[in-house]
């Protein structure tokens, strides 16, 4: 049984790093500067073994983040009502500090594909997305924050920009926002945006979360530069700079590490959460 | 019904499907190549989850060939739940029909030994029956009711599956000679181990886990395997924490 009086209720304004169980003993050795840690609903959505014996212990110590990759919040399609489900059974064991999904959509006509794929912002998908957050919230009896994506493309149908899209989410459903500044960085390099102007026309009053990230560089067929999400590297400077700027708006606010694919030793994720804790401590 | 996503959707499994018309770049001309991301992403992170889950079979095949096929059957078949943990229960029956590999009679029932694993791993906590249960009375012994825990799984195979896991298992074995073998995956602790079934022991557990009495399972699998071992069956149950005397049973 998870002791649940012990669990801390809101994530604290420190760095914080994407949890993978092969960093379980060193994190808890040489936890460095981190204060908390996020974890991927879907992976611990299993029955029993060791995923949720690690989240046990380490949820004695760490606050925790739960943060989900497969509702498909942004899907024109209702959300799983069993995925909702399972959704619910985890945050109940578990009672995260936080619970956060992202502007995009995964499943459609019952096929799940893995990836989190961008949404045309009409009044149509507003009002879709809206009542789909509001079930989130119902269900979970709590608040959610929503992720802003990271953009490859755009949709020629579009009526709002991204930013005033969130910003009405947040006034219809009373959701918070999770600013993902690499997304930022990814979306404003690829559709010829200014990553200082989308910064400044974000929701900041809603921001209860901020992620960073690595991304890999690519081309698009005119050879103007693609930045991709890929969660594998380090985060690049421009983005460090990106967060800075953020913290000097927002004040302290707790800050994320994201490295999901080439895993590195705990070392490497411990450092890039040490320089996103003396990102906040320049704020402080 | 707005036909966005579903468009999308079908243009990302299929290469050959032109990329759908309103998607544009932040200057307005057609999306292009942009839209090969998300093709990449999905097959590339469908792929990978694969490529993880089925470490025996990858390792038979190598992991070149494996991710050719598994390129193959994420578009055939994709995903139908945001539980990748869960994902790839119709490798086996995908590997069997797939050409190049028919040849290769066992792969399927690896692949299935593969996912065993992976649900043993993820299944429910039960604690396992002590052994001291077995210090009692014989009438006792005998009305003794046991079941499989939730992370204890049986695979009948044609094929010798458990002498090909463990040559290819880090401490390494004989070259297996071909004959049928039954595996029981388990997990004493966190993580889930096949362990080699003497002949009858599969009938037994199975008996045991249907709630028949520890009596009434041993002559079941006396009436199918006359040379049923009941010591070297329990030995390996108890070993592996396969049996549960718990009344909680949850799958």
């Amino acid at each position: 049984m998870l002791d649940n009086s012990r669990r801390i209720d809101r994530l604290p304004n420190n760095a914080g790093v994407g949890y993978k169980p092969q960093h379980f003993d060193d994190l808890r050795a040489d936890p460095g500067p981190v204060k908390w840690i996020e974890i991927h609903a879907e992976n611990y959505m299993g029955a029993g073994g060791r995923p949720l014996a690690q989240m046990r212990v380490l949820s004695e110590r760490f606050a925790v983040s739960v943060h989900g990759v497969g509702l498909s919040i942004g899907g024109e399609t209702p959300l799983d009502p069993d995925h909702l489900a399972r959704l619910k059974h985890l945050v109940e064991w578990l009672n995260p500090a936080s619970f956060s999904e992202h502007l995009a959509w995964s499943t459609h006509d019952g096929q799940f594909l893995n990836d989190l794929l961008p949404l045309p912002y009409t009044n149509e998908t507003l009002a879709q997305v809206a009542n789909h957050i509001d079930q989130v919230q119902t269900t979970l009896n709590r608040q959610m924050l929503l992720e802003n994506p990271s953009s490859y493309l755009s949709f020629a149908q579009s009526t709002w920009s991204e930013t005033g899209f969130l910003n009405e989410l947040v006034r219809r459903t009373g959701c918070g926002l999770l600013l993902d500044v690499n997304n930022v960085f990814v979306s404003a390099t690829n559709l010829g945006l200014s990553a200082d102007g989308y910064i400044d026309a974000f929701p900041l009053h809603a921001v209860g979360e901020i992620h960073v990230g690595g991304h890999d560089e690519d081309t698009d067929d005119h050879g103007a530069p693609l930045l991709i999400d890929s969660h594998g590297k380090p985060v690049d400077d421009p983005v460090w700079a990106l967060l800075d700027k953020t913290l000097a708006k927002t004040g302290l606010r707790p800050v994320l590490v994201e490295w999901d694919n080439d895993v590195p030793d705990w070392t490497t994720l411990r450092s890039e959460a040490d320089r996103a804790a003396q990102a906040l401590a320049l704020v402080a | 019904m707005n036909p966005v996503q579903r468009r999308f959707r079908e243009a990302l499994l299929d290469a050959e499907r032109a990329v759908p018309p309103d998607l544009q770049d932040g200057a307005g001309a057609p999306a292009g190549r942009r839209f090969s991301v998300y093709r990449n992403n999905v097959v590339v992170s469908l792929t990978q989850a694969l490529h993880d889950a089925f470490p025996l079979t990858r390792k038979l095949i190598g992991a070149q060939s494996f991710d050719a096929l598994a390129a193959h059957f994420v578009r055939k078949h994709p995903p139908t739940s945001p539980l990748m943990m869960y994902y790839g229960d119709a490798l086996p029956e995908f590997l069997g029909s797939f050409e190049p590999l028919t040849h290769i009679g066992y792969l399927p029932d690896c692949a299935r030994l593969d996912i065993a694993m992976r649900r043993s791993y993820h299944a429910a906590d039960t604690p396992a029956v002590d052994p001291s249960a077995f210090q009692c009375a014989p009438e006792t012994l005998i009305a003794l009711r046991l079941a499989l825990t939730p992370a204890a799984i049986i695979l009948r195979s044609a094929w010798p599956v458990f002498d090909i896991w463990r040559m290819n298992s880090a401490e390494g074995g004989a070259k297996p000679r071909v004959m049928a073998q039954d595996v029981l995956i388990a997990r004493p602790d966190f993580d889930p181990a096949p362990y080699l079934l003497p002949p009858g022991a599969a009938d037994w557990l199975e008996a045991l886990d249907a709630g028949r009495s520890f009596r009434d399972a041993h002559d079941h699998a006396l009436q199918t395997t006359p040379k049923f071992d009941l010591a070297q069956a329990l030995t390996i149950a108890l070993q592996s924490g396969a049996l549960t005397d718990s009344k909680t049973k949850d799958r």
